[in-house]
């Protein structure tokens, strides 16, 4: 963990800070036993610090089970926090009560990766995007349905078929009411959980586009949460890569492409196919061994130490430090320079 | 290993590369559809294609394109009902894989044709050692010995790369990653050496770094191997980098037919265009995706004219009333598509 000062010093000081994330940490206890004995914790999210600043796209990518989805719950407070601190727009999340945090909702939204589990089957879409409008303003019953049609709308989607239930769309569809619903009170932040994973390749485009879309005429801040590498290359301002519930890199997204520093950053990157067979016939790849150990029993030292190529002794002793390597590059490697 | 490798001998005495073009399975007309409560669904619609020998053949669609159905019911391995195979041949080793009778057919699967998923852990039976899992096959399909079939075992884990082998063969699916069953997977599909694989979606599951390392492994099977393979995926990136040819499929039919560079360097259909060109690409960062407009076809109806059209940017009133067939537009390229996308317009004929 970065004392304030250093941190503040590789901050772009020309940009407005929305979210500030420091040492934060999520810890799922493991109970066993007739009387529900804590035996241990899964370490989801063990001590992250990072910042959003307004109107970037931050993505966050890493493996199943690196953390990252929990990462988002956490900031928007759907998880409590185990330790650490989240501020949004100098508001400390962590402190505040339910009641406060209710208001604060509206701000803050979240996309969701399967659209089907997420809308209530048995509900129109005019109701699922106008449940936010009903709980949170004053809007008379014809506001909320011009509203409604205005939402349908800017996402692209037929305002005729607000009476519609789910299922009577696709799946790419479907994630357009989810969004719809998300940006329907008006937000500044919305977090984006692995939104296109479950659409084909096809509608997946359609939906990055929108997003891209919406985010310049709304004003919109992103943390898009992803396994998708070239996907997020190609929406994200910065990148966050997240290894067993640590950040291991974090910098502008063309230098975690193009020169990553932390070793586990370079064997992501090389382990992405590329859609060119002429690219891929002499590409030269690093490939992991084994896979990644369990966050319930994450490895002593660096967390990366079992399968870096590059490990030494140190590394399964020595926690590496979060440290900058300017330019608003962060690494978490002894060895990165 | 003298077992592993009786198809680089076969290959050897058919003798000089001519082998290629020898197919091991040959597809005509294969259609297929469910009957639901909403109607019948078309799900393959006369899919009719080649395996070579020893060749890497990558088949890329969406999902509903009818990619994996059409490799299932290769063996009849869709549900019946509802499905129904009422149409094709299936060529395998000069008998029709259709017509054969079902003791006949269950010799052909895991003995002749072997199959990896793409869930290990749904294929896999959790109450059933991994040991006795590879030799079962073993016992249908061959007359080993127990200590022959064991021995087998052992070296099959050694060829997928798993280390502590005798010690893996005593476990159970649920003690090992993701990323060792589905190198049990494909353990048990290489069992009785097929003289074909069918691996459908086999990294989908998998983490990026893990897909990797199965990307390598099935390289090198492929080096030591030379089994002909049907690699079904969504993912252009893996087909990229593995298949000798592919088949791009679209609402049950295939539309394009091509060897892997030419594929990508010059796509003949414009729905391949259209899937390649909305792939977000380094060089074209921060600009607006090329993306597909529309949504799939719906399959509840027979196509009668081409099912990309109500998509297609180069349409034209042809491809709203005939369907299109394959067509031969170079050495080994076929394109359903009305529209001639080398010169620009529509094809004379």
């Amino acid at each position: 963990m970065t004392d304030t000062a250093t941190e503040l010093e590789s901050l772009d000081t020309d940009r407005e800070v929305l979210l500030s994330v420091k040492g934060l940490k999520k810890h799922f206890p493991i109970m066993k036993g007739v009387f529900r004995k804590q035996v241990g914790a899964v370490r989801a999210v063990d001590g992250v610090d990072f910042v959003i600043y307004k109107g970037e796209t931050l993505g966050l990518v890493g493996e199943s089970g690196s953390g990252k989805s929990t990462t988002g719950r956490v900031i928007l407070q759907l998880d409590n926090a185990t330790e650490g601190s989240v501020t949004f727009d100098g508001i400390e999340l962590t402190q505040i009560s339910s009641k406060d945090m209710r208001k604060l909702r509206r701000r803050m939204q979240m996309i969701f990766q399967d659209p089907h589990a997420c809308l209530n089957p048995r509900m129109t879409v005019a109701s699922i995007i106008g449940e936010p409008l009903v709980e949170n303003s004053d809007m008379s019953k014809a506001e909320r349905r011009s509203r409604i049609e205005e939402l349908l709308q800017s996402v692209g989607l037929d305002p005729t078929h607000a009476n519609r239930y789910p299922h009577e769309f696709s799946g790419g569809q479907r994630q357009r009411i989810g969004i719809a619903r998300a940006i329907a009170l008006h937000p500044e932040f919305i977090v984006c959980d692995e939104p296109i994973a479950a659409l084909d390749v096809s509608i997946q485009a359609q939906v990055v586009n929108l997003l891209k879309k919406l985010q310049k005429e709304l004003d919109l801040t992103y943390f898009f949460i992803s396994h998708d590498l070239s996907m997020v290359r190609h929406i994200a301002d910065r990148v966050a890569v997240m290894y067993l519930g640590h950040i291991v890199e974090l910098a502008p997204v063309d230098v975690v492409y193009d020169d990553p520093k932390h070793p586990y950053t370079q064997a992501l990157n090389s382990a992405v196919p590329v859609p060119d067979p002429l690219i891929e016939e002499t590409r030269q790849r690093v490939i992991l061994e084994g896979d990644v150990p369990s966050p319930a029993n994450p490895p002593p030292g660096c967390v990366f130490s079992t399968r870096c190529p590059i490990a030494t002794e140190r590394c399964s002793s020595e926690v590496p430090e979060w440290r900058s390597l300017g330019n608003e590059h962060w690494v978490a490697c002894h060895f990165a320079e | 290993m003298a077992s592993i490798n009786r198809h680089d001998d076969s290959r050897d005495q058919n003798g000089f590369g001519l082998s290629k073009d020898k197919p091991v399975l040959e597809v005509i007309g294969l259609t297929t559809q469910f009957r639901t409560q909403d109607g019948i669904v078309h799900a393959v619609n006369g899919v009719s294609f080649e395996l070579r020998e020893g060749e890497f053949l990558g088949v890329v669609g969406e999902s509903g394109s009818g990619k994996s159905v059409s490799m299932m019911s290769l063996l009849k391995l869709i549900p019946m009902p509802p499905g129904e195979i009422v149409a094709g041949e299936v060529k395998f080793g000069g008998q029709d894989l259709l017509r054969i009778s079902p003791s006949e057919l269950r010799h052909v699967r895991g003995g002749e044709i072997g199959f990896i998923f793409q869930d290990p852990m749904t294929s896999l039976n959790p109450v059933i050692r991994i040991g006795k899992q590879i030799t079962e096959s073993l016992d249908l399909h061959t007359d080993l010995s127990k200590k022959e079939s064991e021995a087998r075992a052992l070296e099959l884990m050694e060829l997928v790369g798993l280390p502590d082998a005798a010690q893996r063969l005593k476990s159970y699916p649920h003690e090992l990653s993701g990323g060792m069953r589905q190198r049990i997977m494909i353990a048990m599909a290489l069992a009785c050496s097929p003289g074909m694989l069918i691996a459908d979606e086999p990294t989908t599951a998998l983490d990026v770094t893990i897909q990797a390392q199965i990307i390598e492994l099935v390289k090198d099977l492929r080096q030591k191997l030379g089994t002909a393979l049907i690699w079904i995926t969504h993912d252009l990136g893996v087909v990229a980098g593995l298949a000798d040819r592919v088949l791009v499929m679209y609402g049950g039919q295939i539309v394009e037919e091509s060897p892997v560079k030419e594929l990508y360097a010059n796509p003949q259909h414009p729905y391949t265009q259209g899937l390649l060109e909305s792939l977000p690409r380094a060089d074209q960062k921060g600009e607006e995706l090329n993306s597909i407009e529309g949504q799939p076809p719906s399959m509840y109806s027979a196509p009668t004219s081409c099912s990309f059209a109500p998509r297609c940017p180069f349409v034209f009133d042809r491809c709203r009333e005939e369907l299109p067939v394959l067509r031969l537009v170079a050495p080994d390229r076929k394109t359903a598509c009305f529209y001639d996308m080398n010169n620009g317009e529509p094809f004379r004929d």
